[in-house]
């Protein structure tokens, strides 16, 4: 005991001795970052595993149009899984060696706080000193500054607008018009359902899909800044006329519009349910165009799906032409490795990115289309006037939100349309998280 | 020998550089990882001192405490269901097979080899409700019970984890229990026989308390690992629906890597050791009075 209690008495002062280096070292690793720009020896890019569309069209760039770029600072692209990519990022971050190019993270958050460290070039800026001040759309500019507080340091590679999909057909064989406000939209519901046609296609195991539905009804009954007045603290998900969003969802739910086992719907089961004529209405981004414009996929046939955005609800302040928007996964640019030949690279990716990824990969871009592009497949012409015709957009629930209440809102929507969270418990958990 | 281990700069140079390979690998992060509990913050945004704000965070976040309840209910349950259909089979293995025992052991083993994530695919299509009915609900259809959507609860989830567990690891607590048993001397068996002892007497007297000491290690690898479970429930779950079957690992590695905030991370690090170290404590403390007493 007496040995012990002396071999204690020795360590204790190493075990003090190694927690006091850990917490000086903890402490100081908050300093550094900044620095100057040093030359890279390649256009490095660090893509998303699962995202091969912006890969293929880099590539095409620097074969085609951008070769004299690429003959001075050669592409060189790594992958990283979407699931652990925030990790990845903050490891590189916190090493001061962030690739050139690279996607901005799993939520807006990510790139947000990459700019309050001073790591990111200012996109803006950039491209008015190469003269392509014009090169992004007013719409995804928009989009971008509702997203990043007003400053755009990302590079928009999709924009997105989100709808309501419907089959045209199972809409005409059971005598439904278009709905217009969200009472026309339920009543189209429960006449398929009556039908035995699944009313939504919904992908419950991702949640998102489900939550979507409701930052749609808020912004359509609160108006498109009703989830900014919740960022800045000055609403809570919590006050009824949020609550009552999660409600009207989860009414579908009980309803079992959502088919009998929404929470077990991946992604792909969804889209096939409506691809193969199941379900009758779809909530989904543009993105899905590739899978409808794809025959072998799409078995309802691309004339048969019609989009609506999605609809009013009765004396609520939004309204149906300010169209759900995104800008997908956007990119952003190390400012420490921002040299001349990384300049020129950008000033040919903002000329040439738009016309070439509609081209070859079908992805309607944030980016002017410089060459029009001929041949479009209708759906894709109709969505692309719809993006046009937009003026406002609005975002989707979880935008503004921190990772914490995204990961909260999204793993609990399953729970919300099956009725083991009340509309009131959803709101208090994903408010209890966003800590304002 | 003596002489040898005596001698201060023998013991430095034989234990020093494997000293010093643990204190890099694993002191060090320790340590380093007790830092981050007073500070909050990722390398993006930096790190600011907050003190014991991340300690007493623990005890108002209500997922904590909803983390910790699976924890421990997933470690009990799923230790007694281990331990349990690993020493039934070790007693099939010794009293029953006996030498034929082989085949059927290296059967029950194999699961051990598989990747957890290539089982948890197959209990997740096992379990299926969609886009397929699974095995297991045309099962239950067939015999007139409607389709049950396993994963839509964390009530039915859970059992899902432990079955899909039990599975996966009643081989090796098996293996481990047999070599057990498989020391008990047989003439200790034939004198209990000659005795009259047999069937559940023979078991209660002679194989139990014989047993003992390797059921003990059994039941505290068991612990330990369970209170430490992360591939299973990430690969068959993802701790949902919401965070109904959320561990406290799980819950440790979302905070750090998913929400960037690695000091409260760390705590929820601590809090697990914390609950480790206890459980073992306690264990151990009763293994001992328990071989004492025999």
């Amino acid at each position: 005991m007496t040995t012990a209690r002396k071999r204690a008495r020795k360590i204790v002062p190493l075990i003090a001795g190694i927690g006091a280096t850990a917490l000086a070292l903890t402490g100081c690793t908050s300093g550094g970052g900044g620095g100057e720009a040093t030359a890279p020896d390649s256009f490095s890019y660090l893509s998303f595993a699962e995202n091969t569309s912006i890969q293929d069209t880099l590539t095409a760039l620097s074969e085609g149009e951008c070769s004299a770029e690429n003959e001075a600072l050669a592409l060189d692209i790594t992958t990283q899984p979407q699931a652990s990519y925030d990790q990845q990022l903050q490891l590189l971050a916190g090493q001061n060696a962030l690739p050139v190019l690279f996607a901005s993270g799993n939520t807006p958050q990510v790139a947000k706080d990459l700019q309050k460290g001073g790591k990111l070039v200012d996109v803006e800026q950039a491209l008015e000193d190469l003269d392509q001040s014009d090169a992004i759309i007013p719409a995804a500019k928009s989009t971008i500054d509702a997203l990043y507080d007003g400053e755009q340091y990302v590079l928009p590679t999709e924009f997105n607008v989100e709808g309501i999909w419907y089959n045209k057909q199972l809409f005409a064989d059971h005598g439904i018009e278009v709905p217009t406000t969200w009472d026309e939209l339920v009543a189209a519901a429960d006449t398929l359902n009556a039908a035995g046609v699944i009313p939504f296609s919904a992908d419950g195991q991702d949640g998102w899909p489900l939550t979507r539905l409701v930052g749609n009804y808020l912004f359509r009954t609160l108006g498109p800044d009703a989830l900014q007045r919740v960022a800045e603290g000055e609403a809570k998900l919590t006050d009824p006329e949020y609550v009552e969003a999660a409600a009207a969802v989860a009414e579908l739910g009980d309803k079992g519009y959502f088919g009998p086992s929404v929470t077990s719907i991946d992604y792909m089961t969804a889209v096939n349910q409506f691809l193969t004529g199941q379900a009758g209405m779809f909530y989904m981004g543009s993105w899905i165009l590739a899978n409808f414009n794809d025959p072998e996929q799409n078995q309802i046939g691309a004339e048969n799906i019609g989009f609506m955005p999605f609809p009013e609800v009765e004396g609520g302040e939004g309204s149906a032409d300010q169209l759900a928007a995104n800008v997908g996964v956007p990119l952003a640019l190390s400012e420490a490795s921002y040299s001349d030949d990384v300049a020129s690279w950008l000033g040919c990716f903002a000329e040439n990115f738009g016309s070439s990824s509609l081209a070859n990969q079908g992805v309607i871009t944030g980016f002017k289309v410089a060459t029009p592009v001929e041949d479009l497949p209708p759906l894709t012409q109709e969505v692309q006037s719809q993006i046009e015709a937009t003026t406002q957009s609005v975002l989707w629930f979880e935008a503004l939100f921190n990772a914490k209440a995204a990961t909260t809102s999204q793993t609990n929507a399953s729970q919300l349309v099956t009725g083991a969270l009340s509309p009131e418990e959803f709101m208090e958990t994903v408010q209890a998280d966003l800590g304002n | 020998m003596n002489r040898v281990l005596g001698d201060w700069r023998a013991v430095t140079v034989l234990l020093g550089p494997a000293l010093l390979v643990y204190t890099l690998v694993m002191l060090v992060p320790i340590f380093w990882s007790l830092g981050y509990t007073v500070f909050e913050g990722n390398p993006i945004i930096g790190f600011t001192f907050v003190g014991w704000d991340n300690i007493a965070a623990l005890f108002t976040d209500p997922k904590i405490g909803d983390a910790l309840v699976f924890t421990v209910k997933y470690a009990l349950v799923l230790t007694v269901g281990q331990v349990l259909a690993g020493y039934l089979l070790s007693l099939l293995y010794v009293f029953w097979l006996r030498k034929a025992s082989g085949l059927i052991r290296t059967l029950v083993f194999f699961p051990v080899v598989l990747p957890t994530v290539a089982v948890a695919l197959l209990f997740q299509a096992l379990f299926a409700i969609a886009p397929q009915i699974g095995p297991v609900n045309a099962l239950l259809n067939a015999v007139g019970i409607e389709s049950i959507d396993w994963f839509a609860s964390g009530g039915t989830a859970f059992w899902v984890i432990i079955i899909m567990d039990i599975w996966r690891s009643m081989g090796f607590y098996a293996v481990l229990l047999y070599a057990g048993l498989v020391d008990i001397p047989e003439e200790l068996f034939e004198s209990a026989r000659i005795d009259g002892a047999s069937g559940w007497r023979l078991v209660r007297h002679i194989v139990i308390p014989l047993s003992l000491p390797v059921l003990f290690s059994s039941i505290i690898f068991s612990i330990n690992g369970t209170l430490k479970v992360f591939d299973s429930v990430l690969a068959l779950t993802n701790g949902g629906p919401g965070n109904t079957t959320t561990p406290l690992t799980l819950y440790m590695y979302q905070t750090s890597f998913t929400y960037g905030e690695y000091g409260y991370g760390s705590s929820i690090a601590l809090l697990l050791t914390i609950l480790c170290l206890l459980v073992t404590l306690f264990i151990f403390r009763s293994s001992r009075r328990d071989l004492t007493k025999g």
